[in-house]
Order: structure tokens, then C-alpha cells, then sequence
């Protein structure tokens, strides 16, 4: 019994407990919560990078919830794939809270204890979805982190509560679709445990139904990850969000979906029965471009810094869904890596408007001007996550496109690459047209040497340092991007493809 | 035509589940619309419900006690129900009321904040 | 030929980078500052200078950083070519390292910290680019190499800047992304490789039409040749401060893009490909449309700095024309009129720097009569001019006489009527600037008739590159040994 044998468990448990705790000693003063959330969640990392560390050495790790077999009990299963997405979970969630210190101090003073309970639960609802080898445990924790992210998005400005409301018609459409799936392949099989399924499911290939169940908890993971045209309930709810509830939502929820559907897609049904069994791809890539092309151009006309994050989100999405229907290993690989790569991107562009609005108390482009003088290291590091949003090598972005593009190429849908280059233009404009208006300022001495000196006025350290982090390790992720996939996520891109 | 009649379960669950949905996208008052995705939530779980359901059955507990004679009389499944959809529906149930439960909290945060319930209104409040 | 693994590539790339450090850390003190620039330059060049005997001696000298993709490793290859490139790029940089002292301090500019920082990037990118081992390598540098420079640019931050910020990066990385990074991805996709080999790598019995648009999206995509039509960003990014267009605009920046083309032509696709497939032609034509046409539109322009970007545009495509003869020496011309050049283009922009800086002028009618204030400097430009047309005594010469060769050698008569014509239309737009600088009535002279140069920190390295362009026309050798053992290592495989 171990720390490292219980460790799967402990992924979950740790943020789990600390939820009750931090609620707990809330009641006796507010400044407890922080420490106790920061270490339910730097636990819950560190039970996650032994337990990648473990399958990377050992293959994948089955553990069984009380000792009951499957498919009796509930069972985490975890191979390499969730393994990578557990430590990005837990790492992202990591850096939100502790960034989230001064923000939710200037934002939501009176509500802390709250805000930290809901925010420890639900990065337990996320590590949850992402453990689990249970299809119905799974929607149980998809509706926890569900519940949890509708009301940290309501305790947000003026704007909040109707997007949080939308959020809520919505998101339950979208579980309930998901959980009505479920029950079809239930029905069939008479099972849950998704290992299970696996093995039964062949049988049943050319049944109507489980046609029918794919396609539900399809359209159930796609409202949920916001897949244009399901997307509406995004925009308002991450850009009306609170700075430091936007960091770990905007960054997770939409990236956890998208593996719920390729970890459906590959585990419960299979690559035969999903790229070649139903004839789903062309039309689901063409859906993918025409997400990631409506994003962008959506993205466009925002005036609002954090709303055009959001559309770029959207687009996003488009790239990870594309990129896993296109039937190549190369396309999977690329839509594996870059939910790594987005979740770091969207995070460290996320943190860093919330310490714009931290700063400058606003969030629309002109608020932006002139911060490159002011504050130089937190523009370096929105420049890195910029460039990798563009794609420009050596950040982390460049890479996953790459995969996607060679993976467009491959599976011969160069409709897709047309986008990707399409999306990767448009975002170059996009942050070319924030940087150059945090680099001109309003009005400019032209000559006098270097004697007007601007005051620099940096962030508090507690904002700063997640964000340094999180830039540098876009910048090292790229370069061992090789490594990952070599030897994390090659082992779960099935083979044949 | 008969197996319209006898999986009259399904029709009733995707009838409920219409007038959920209609609700929550056609009506203009937010609380209908939460009363819609209630509908809509209840749909399912009568869906899984009635999955369960089996005439002439009983749990699955082997109420002979531990006597040799009764090991045969347990074995027989027809007897008894599979109770595991039931059991998941007092999870999902929680689940739907844990959401109700978020939706009216917003709801009231709206009510407070606009005076209305009404969507068309808060959105004039909006512009 | 021998591979000798030595980790002096990278640290000839990374030691500017590594000097941003310290040059911001003593952003205060101004002098400290440009002592690190110096000495970040001089062991920059030492590194170069160091590897040059190796190189010469036939060996190849490799490093391998980290392998990021399947296949694709960050790799750093010091070859002939690169190590020609290199050599021109990191001894310029101390050059105008020096005539940026006596630029930015003479006009007071602001922000200088930020200037010397980001000049260091350009440079680390620059000589990354000219030491890359395969073409993701190329791609990521020439990439840093864009952003870097967009601060530089745009250093005046006023709207001029803004504007011609926009113009640069949508034509820089507009083209690199849209036409480059798919044209990569499709060449690794058929090959597995993206190395640049002797032969190329795409020798595989592919369509005429699928390598023509490749070869297509390659030369449009290093957009940094300025081959017409994409050549706009060169003439708008002349806002920038002099010795940024000096350094960058005639020897960095542009020379990455068409080292970047002659890389593509002759590693990726193959000479012997291209000349089965008759595409040399093609090229040729496309170069010699830009080189005419650029030199035509220089005639008409009065801003100096804007007639000698015109005039760049049109010599790249010589090097392009030189790389698409195919031939031997004309391959041979190209290579060593980079390096020529590049010497006699950063003499006549320092040129231009030092009249703005000594009297504010910036057009060319308004520089009549100003050989007898300063005449230093316009002897020093006559030189410049004389090199950039091609004329004896200087480098120019050599490097134009080797293309010459090329065109008879590679039976492309049209070529030898181009090349001829636009040296003719180059000494037209070049020396009426020097003649009606020296030559005129007193009357019509609009100046003083009294010497009064720009700051030492500025006549001293123009007068230094005159010298060593025509040293070059003498001493032809070490860049012309390299030339020569770059295209034999082409055709030896």
C-alpha cells in the first residue's frame, strides 16, 4: 500500500479532500484556503508524474476502486495517454491557483472560501473524467466539473450570470446526450466498464444502435467542447468569467472533452468500427474546417482581448477534432499533442489577461497599449504563448501543427491543411495587432536617447512566476516534443492506422 | 406496428425529452426553461428506468438464507431484476438535482441583478 | 570529406543570443553596453574564423542539438556555403556595430537598449540560417530572424513605422507560412527527410507539375529574396534606422532569403532534378523580371535609401539567377556575389547614414554639391556604386564576371542581354548620385563649401568595407575558395 501503488487514486482523492478542507477552514479565516488548495492540487501533480513515470516504465496501470473486479466495480484505468493528460491537468490546475491569489483578492474578496472549494472540485471533476475506465462513472464526473464550472463562472462581472445560465441549458443538454449514449450501448451490451465494451462491441458492428450511441455521445462531447456550430454558450461564459476561475476553465474543460471523445472513439468503440465501420470522417473534418475558419474569422472581429481568446478556443477545438477524425496516425498524434499544447497556450494567455485586468482593470484591446515598456517580462511571456498560437517554431504550437498538417497530408484532406495555414495567418494578424498595440505607444518621444524612462510596473510575483512557467515550458515542450511523442503518445496512437 | 406498441418505454422517454428541449429553447422565461431541463433530465432516467423493469421480478438478494436446498431457486435469472440501471439512476438523479439546484441559484443572482426573469428584457438590460 | 563533431556551430549561433544578457542588464551605463555588443561580435567572428581552415581542408563540421521531430533533429552543418555566409554576415556585424554607435548616439535615438538586444537576436538567427543542417532547421531560425527584426523596423514607433511594421511581417510571415511551411511539410511528407543533401533529396520520379509547385512555393515563400512580386516589405522597411537597413536590409535579411532559395535549389531539389525538368529556365526568367524591373523603378526614386532597396531587389535576383543557371560558375558567381555585395551594398547604406546624420538629408536632389563637404564619405559611396555595378577595381567585378561565365556556359543568351542591360541601368541610377554630388557650379552646389564629415564612429567603418571591397577585387580568395568547394561538394555528392 504504497504511495506510489495508491497514487492513481490519490489523483483524485487528494483535491477531492482538500475541497472539504478548504471549505472547513474557510469558516475560521479565509487565508487558509489558498495554502490547503495549493496543496491538495501540487498533490494531486505529484501523484500524476509518478504514476506517468510508473507507466512509462511499467505499461498501462488498472486500478481496481475497493478491490472489486470489473466490470462489477469501478476501475481507473490509465495508459500512457491519460497518463500525459493528467499531468497537464494537474500541472495547468496547479498554476491557476496559484496564480488565482491576488486576482480573486482584488475580484472576489468576500467569496474565497467558496471560490476555492468549487475550483479544488473541479479539477477533481477534470483528473476524474480523465482516470476513469467507467463510461458512467465518467458522466458522473463530467456533471461534477460541469456543476462546479457553472457557478465559478457565475460569481464573475455583471455579464456572468446570463452566460453561466446558458452554460448550464446547454452543458446538461450535453451531458444528458451523453449519458443517453451510454444507456444505448448499456442496453446492448450490458455494460459500463469501458475495457469491456471494447471487447463486446465487435459483435455488434453492424447494429443500427450503436450507430445511434456514437453519434450521441458524440454530439454530447462536442456541445460540451464547444465544436462550432455547439459553441454558443463559450464565448460569453469564458470572457465573463473571473480572472482566476477563466485560468482553469478556459484552458481544461474544452481539452478534457476532446479526450473524452478520442478516448471513446479508440476504447469503447474502435479505430475499425469509427474510421472505417461508420463512414463519419469526411463529414466530421469538414465540420472541423468549417470551425476552425468560423473561429478565426469570429475572432477577428472582437474588440474584447479575452472574447477574441475565446472564438480562438473555438477555432481550436476545430484542430483537435479534425485532427483526431482524420484517420491517420499523424492527424491522432497531432490532436493528442495539442491538447497539451492548447491547454498551456490557452493558460498562459488566459493569465496573462487576467493580469492586464488586474492591472488596468479592463480587457478591451486599448487597455493593452503601451505594456510592453511598462511591464517587459510579462509581454515576453504573452509573446511566447503568442507565437505559439501562431505557430511559429520553437514553441510547442508549431509542433502539434505540424502533426495535423502532416496527418491532413497523409490522410490526402488538404481541405484541412487549407485551414490550419488559413487559422495559423489569422492569428498572426490577431496577435500581430495586440502586439503592435502594446508596443506603440500613444504618443512616442522620437528622439532623446534613453533619458525618459518609463517606470516598470510588473505584476505581483504570485501572478508573474505562472506565467514565466508557463512560457518557458511551451518553449521546452516544443523542443522535447519529440520525446513526448516517441515515448508517451506513439504508445497510444493505435497501430495500422 | 407491435414493436411500436411494446416499446412504448422509448416513446415516452423521447416524447418527454421533446417537450424538454422545447422548452428550453423556445421559452422566454428562465425559469420554464429550467423546468424544461428538468423534463429533459427526467426523460433519461425514466429511459434507463424502464430498462430495468422486468414483470414478476425481484431484487436480487437470496432470501432462502444459506440452506442447500435454495441454491438452485437463486440461480434462476428470470427471477430477478437487474438492479444496476435503478442504481445508476439515484446517482444521475442527484446529479440532475445538484444541477436544478445551480440553475435556480442563477437564476435568483439574475432576478436580483435585472428585476426579470424574462430573457428578451435582461438582454435589452444587456446592450 | 571528412565529419567532424564539434559543438562550435552552436555556440557561434548562440553567443549573441547569450550577449542580450548582459547588454540589458547594463542598459544604463552605455558604453559598458556596447562593449558587450563588441565583444559578443568579435568571438562571434573568432568562432567563424576558427572553423574556416577546417572547412577549407575539405571536412564538414556537424552538431546535433536535440532530435524534435521523428527524423528531423535541430542539426547545425558547417558546409562551404554556409561557412561563406557566415563569414560575411558576422564580420559585418562589427562593422556596423561600430556605425551604429556613431548613428544612434549622433541622432540621439531612444530605446537604444532594446536596438543592440535585438540586433544580437537577428544576428544569432542569421548565422543559424547560414549553418543549418536540414531545412526545419532553416525554417525555425528564419523565422526568429522575422520577429526579431520587427522591433528594429519598426524602432521609431511612430505611425510610418506602424504601417511599414505591418507591411514587413504580413509579407514575411504571410509567405513563410502560407507557402513554405506547407511546401516543408508536403517535401517530408514524399521523402521522410528534410536534409540537405549534395543531390537533393526529392530525386524520386515525381511529376514535373508536383515539383514545379513546389519549387514555385519555395522561391515565392522566402519572401526575404524580395523577388518580385513579393518584394514590397524592402523599400517600407527602409524606415528603419540606417544601420538596420545597412546590416539587415543589404546583408542579413535578404541574404538569408536567397541563401535560403540557393539552399532549397540545390540541397532539397537537386541541380541535376531541376535541369532534367528544364526549371532552371524558368527561374532564370523570373529572376531576370525582378532584376530589370527593380532596376527601372530605382531610376525614378529620389529618397537614397529608397533607390538603394530598389537596387537590392534587383541584385538579389542576381544571386537567384546565379543559383538558377545551374552551371558551375554560375552557381559559382551567385555564391561569391553575396559576399560581393554585401560589402559594396552596406558601404553605399552607411553612406546614406552618414550624410542623414552629418546634414538630416534623406533625397538625392537635395544632395547636390555634397562631395566637398564630405568627401570621404562620397568617395567611399563612388566605391560602393562601382562594386554594386560590377566594375574593376572592386569585388563587384568578380563576382559579376563568374555569372557572366555562367550564362555562356549554361547557353542562356538572354540571360548575359540581362545581366548586361541592368549593370547598364545600375551605373545609371548610381553614378549621376556621385557625379552631380562632385561636379557642379558653385551656384548650384546647396552646400558649404567646407569639409565637415559625420562622427568618427561612422566615416570609420564605411571607409573600412570601400577598402575591403576593393581588397576583394585583389584578394578574391577566401571567399572564392569557398564558393568553389561548395558547388564541387554539389557535384562530387
Amino acid at each position: 500500500m504504497s504511495f506510489v501503488e495508491q497514487a492513481p487514486v490519490l489523483i483524485v482523492i487528494l483535491p477531492l479532500l482538500s475541497a472539504f478542507l478548504v471549505n472547513m477552514v474557510g469558516l475560521i479565516n479565509r487565508r487558509y484556503c489558498l495554502p490547503f488548495a495549493i496543496l491538495g492540487i501540487f498533490g494531486s501533480f505529484t501523484a500524476s508524474v509518478i504514476t506517468l513515470i510508473r507507466i512509462m516504465e511499467h505499461g498501462v496501470i488498472h486500478y481496481r476502486l475497493g478491490g472489486w473486479p470489473p466490470p462489477f466495480g469501478i476501475e481507473y484505468v490509465i495508459d500512457h495517454f491519460n497518463g500525459l493528460v493528467l499531468v497537464t491537468v494537474s500541472f495547468v490546475s496547479l498554476l491557476a491557483v496559484i496564480f488565482s491569489k491576488e486576482s480573486i483578492k482584488q475580484e472576489l474578496p468576500e467569496k474565497i472560501p467558496q471560490f476555492y472549494t468549487l475550483f479544488v472540485l473541479l479539477v477533481t471533476g477534470l483528473l476524474g473524467m480523465t482516470v476513469t475506465g467507467d463510461a458512467f462513472n465518467l458522466y458522473v464526473l463530467l456533471e461534477i466539473s460541469a456543476l462546479t464550472g457553472y457557478a465559478l463562472i457565475a460569481m464573475g462581472d455583471n455579464k456572468a450570470l446570463v452566460a453561466s445560465f446558458n452554460y448550464v441549458i446547454l452543458g446538461t443538454i450535453g451531458a444528458s446526450f451523453y449519458l443517453l449514449g451510454v444507456g444505448h450501448l448499456y442496453i446492448m451490451t450490458g455494460s459500463l466498464n469501458m475495457a469491456n465494451l471494447l471487447t463486446i462491441l465487435p459483435d455488434l458492428y453492424s447494429l443500427n444502435v450503436i450507430f445511434i450511441a456514437l453519434l450521441l455521445i458524440l454530439v454530447g462531447t462536442w456541445i460540451k467542447m464547444a465544436f462550432f456550430p455547439m459553441h454558443g454558450w463559450l464565448p460569453n461564459a469564458y470572457t465573463y468569467a473571473p480572472s482566476a476561475a477563466g485560468c482553469l476553465v478556459a484552458p481544461l474543460v474544452t481539452k478534457v472533452s476532446v479526450y473524452i471523445m478520442i478516448r471513446i472513439m479508440l476504447s469503447v468503440f474502435s479505430p475499425l468500427y469509427v474510421y472505417s465501420v461508420v463512414g463519419l470522417s469526411d463529414t466530421i473534418v469538414w465540420m472541423a474546417v468549417i470551425a476552425i475558419l468560423s473561429g478565426s474569422i469570429l475572432a477577428l472581429a472582437q474588440t474584447d482581448f479575452k472574447k477574441m481568446l475565446t472564438y480562438l478556443i473555438v477555432a481550436e477545438v476545430g484542430y483537435m477534432v479534425g485532427g483526431a477524425w482524420l484517420a491517420s496516425s499523424s492527424g491522432l498524434t497531432g490532436a493528442i499533442l495539442h491538447i497539451v499544447n492548447d491547454a498551456l497556450m490557452t493558460l498562459c494567455l488566459f493569465i496573462f489577461a487576467g493580469i492586464v485586468i488586474y492591472k488596468r482593470g479592463g480587457q478591451q484591446l486599448q487597455d493593452l497599449a503601451g505594456l510592453y515598456k511598462k511591464m517587459p517580462i510579462t509581454m515576453a511571456a504573452f509573446t511566447v504563448g503568442a507565437l505559439s498560437m501562431i505557430g511559429v517554431p520553437p514553441t510547442a504550437g508549431f509542433f502539434s501543427k505540424w502533426y495535423l498538417i502532416l496527418g491532413a497530408i497523409d490522410a490526402g484532406k488538404y481541405h484541412f491543411m487549407a485551414a490550419l495555414l488559413v487559422s495559423s495567418l489569422v492569428n498572426a494578424i490577431l496577435f500581430f495587432r495586440v502586439i503592435e498595440i502594446a508596443y506603440f505607444e500613444p504618443k512616442v518621444d522620437h528622439h532623446g536617447g534613453d533619458s525618459h524612462k518609463v517606470a516598470i510596473d510588473e505584476a505581483p510575483l504570485s501572478m508573474l512566476v505562472p506565467l514565466i512557467i508557463v512560457a518557458l515550458s511551451l518553449i521546452v515542450i516544443g523542443l522535447y516534443s519529440g520525446d513526448i511523442v516517441t515515448n508517451i503518445i506513439q504508445h497510444s496512437v493505435p497501430a495500422g492506422l | 406496428m407491435e414493436s411500436i406498441i411494446s416499446d412504448y418505454n422509448y416513446w415516452i422517454y423521447i416524447l418527454l425529452m421533446m417537450i424538454g428541449l422545447y422548452a428550453m429553447l423556445a421559452k422566454n422565461n428562465l425559469v420554464k426553461k429550467v423546468i424544461g431541463m428538468s423534463i429533459f433530465q427526467t426523460a433519461i432516467i425514466v429511459f434507463y428506468v424502464s430498462i430495468g423493469a422486468k414483470e414478476h421480478a425481484t431484487i436480487p438478494i437470496i432470501a432462502h438464507g444459506h440452506g442447500h436446498g435454495a441454491v438452485e431457486a437463486a440461480i434462476d435469472v428470470t427471477h430477478y431484476a437487474n438492479p444496476l440501471p435503478h442504481v445508476l439512476m439515484l446517482t444521475a438523479i442527484v446529479v440532475s438535482v445538484g444541477t436544478l439546484g445551480v440553475a435556480l441559484a442563477i437564476c435568483l443572482g439574475i432576478y436580483r441583478r435585472y428585476n426579470s426573469l424574462e430573457e428578451d428584457e435582461i438582454q435589452e438590460q444587456l446592450q | 570529406m571528412e565529419t567532424i563533431t564539434s559543438i562550435k556551430p552552436l555556440l557561434a549561433v548562440l553567443v549573441s543570443l547569450v550577449a542580450v544578457i548582459p547588454i540589458v542588464a547594463s542598459g544604463s551605463k552605455p558604453n559598458l553596453r556596447e562593449a558587450w555588443t563588441f565583444l559578443a561580435g568579435i568571438i562571434k567572428f573568432g568562432l567563424v574564423v576558427s572553423m574556416l581552415p577546417l572547412v577549407l581542408n575539405g571536412s564538414v563540421i556537424e552538431y546535433t542539438l536535440i532530435e524534435v521531430l521523428p527524423g528531423l533533429p535541430i542539426q547545425f552543418r558547417v558546409d562551404p556555403m554556409g561557412m561563406l555566409f557566415a563569414l560575411v554576415s558576422s564580420s559585418l556585424w562589427i562593422v556596423t556595430s561600430a556605425y551604429s554607435i556613431g548613428y544612434m548616439r549622433g541622432l540621439d535615438e531612444h530605446s537604444q537598449t532594446r536596438y543592440f538586444s535585438f540586433f544580437a537576436v537577428a544576428l544569432s538567427a542569421t548565422i543559424g540560417v547560414a549553418f543549418s543542417a536540414n531545412l526545419f532547421t532553416m525554417y525555425l531560425f528564419y523565422e526568429m530572424l522575422s520577429l526579431a527584426t520587427y522591433p528594429l523596423v519598426t524602432h521609431h514607433q511612430d505611425d510610418e513605422a506602424r504601417i511599414s511594421g505591418r507591411k514587413y511581417l504580413s509579407y514575411i510571415l504571410g509567405t513563410s507560412i502560407g507557402l513554405v511551411l506547407p511546401a516543408m511539410l508536403i517535401i517530408y511528407s514524399l521523402t521522410g527527410t528534410l536534409d540537405f543533401a549534395g543531390q537533393g533529396i526529392l530525386s524520386i520520379g515525381l511529376s514535373k507539375s508536383t515539383v514545379t509547385v513546389l519549387l514555385l512555393m519555395c522561391v515565392f515563400g522566402f519572401a526575404k529574396a524580395g523577388i518580385m512580386p513579393f518584394h514590397a516589405w524592402l523599400p517600407a522597411a527602409m524606415v528603419a534606422p540606417t544601420p538596420v537597413s545597412a546590416l539587415l536590409h543589404a546583408v542579413a535579411v535578404v541574404k538569408v532569403g536567397v541563401f535560403s532559395i540557393f539552399r532549397v535549389i540545390t540541397g532539397i531539389f537537386g541541380t541535376d532534378l531541376l535541369l532534367s525538368l528544364n526549371l532552371g529556365t524558368v527561374l532564370c526568367y523570373i529572376a531576370a523580371f525582378t532584376i530589370l524591373t527593380a532596376s527601372l523603378i530605382a531610376l525614378s526614386q529620389d529618397g537614397l535609401k529608397r533607390r538603394l532597396a530598389f537596387s537590392t531587389i534587383g541584385q538579389l535576383s542576381y544571386i537567384i539567377l546565379g543559383a538558377s543557371l545551374l552551371s558551375p560558375k554560375g552557381q559559382t558567381g551567385g555564391l561569391m556575389h553575396i559576399a560581393m555585395h554585401a560589402f559594396g551594398k552596406i558601404t553605399l547604406f552607411m553612406c546614406a547614414g552618414a550624410i542623414f546624420v552629418a546634414t538630416g538629408k534623406k533625397y538625392i536632389s537635395e544632395m547636390v554639391g555634397i562631395g566637398k563637404r564630405m568627401p570621404v564619405t562620397m568617395t567611399a559611396f563612388l566605391i560602393g556604386s562601382l562594386s554594386v555595378i560590377g566594375l574593376p577595381p572592386t569585388g563587384g567585378f568578380i563576382s559579376k564576371w563568374f555569372l557572366v561565365l555562367g550564362t555562356l556556359e549554361a547557353d542562356q543568351i538572354t540571360m548575359l542581354v540581362v545581366l548586361l542591360g541592368s549593370s547598364l541601368l545600375n551605373a545609371a541610377y548610381f553614378l549621376p548620385v556621385v557625379y552631380r554630388a562632385f561636379f557642379c557650379t558653385p551656384e548650384e552646389s546647396l552646400f558649404e563649401d567646407k569639409v565637415q564629415e559625420a562622427p568618427l564612429w561612422c566615416v570609420v567603418p564605411l571607409v573600412l568595407t570601400a577598402i575591403i571591397s576593393v581588397g576583394l577585387f585583389f584578394f578574391p580568395q577566401p571567399f572564392f575558395n569557398l564558393a568553389r568547394l561548395a558547388i564541387q561538394g554539389l557535384s562530387g555528392g
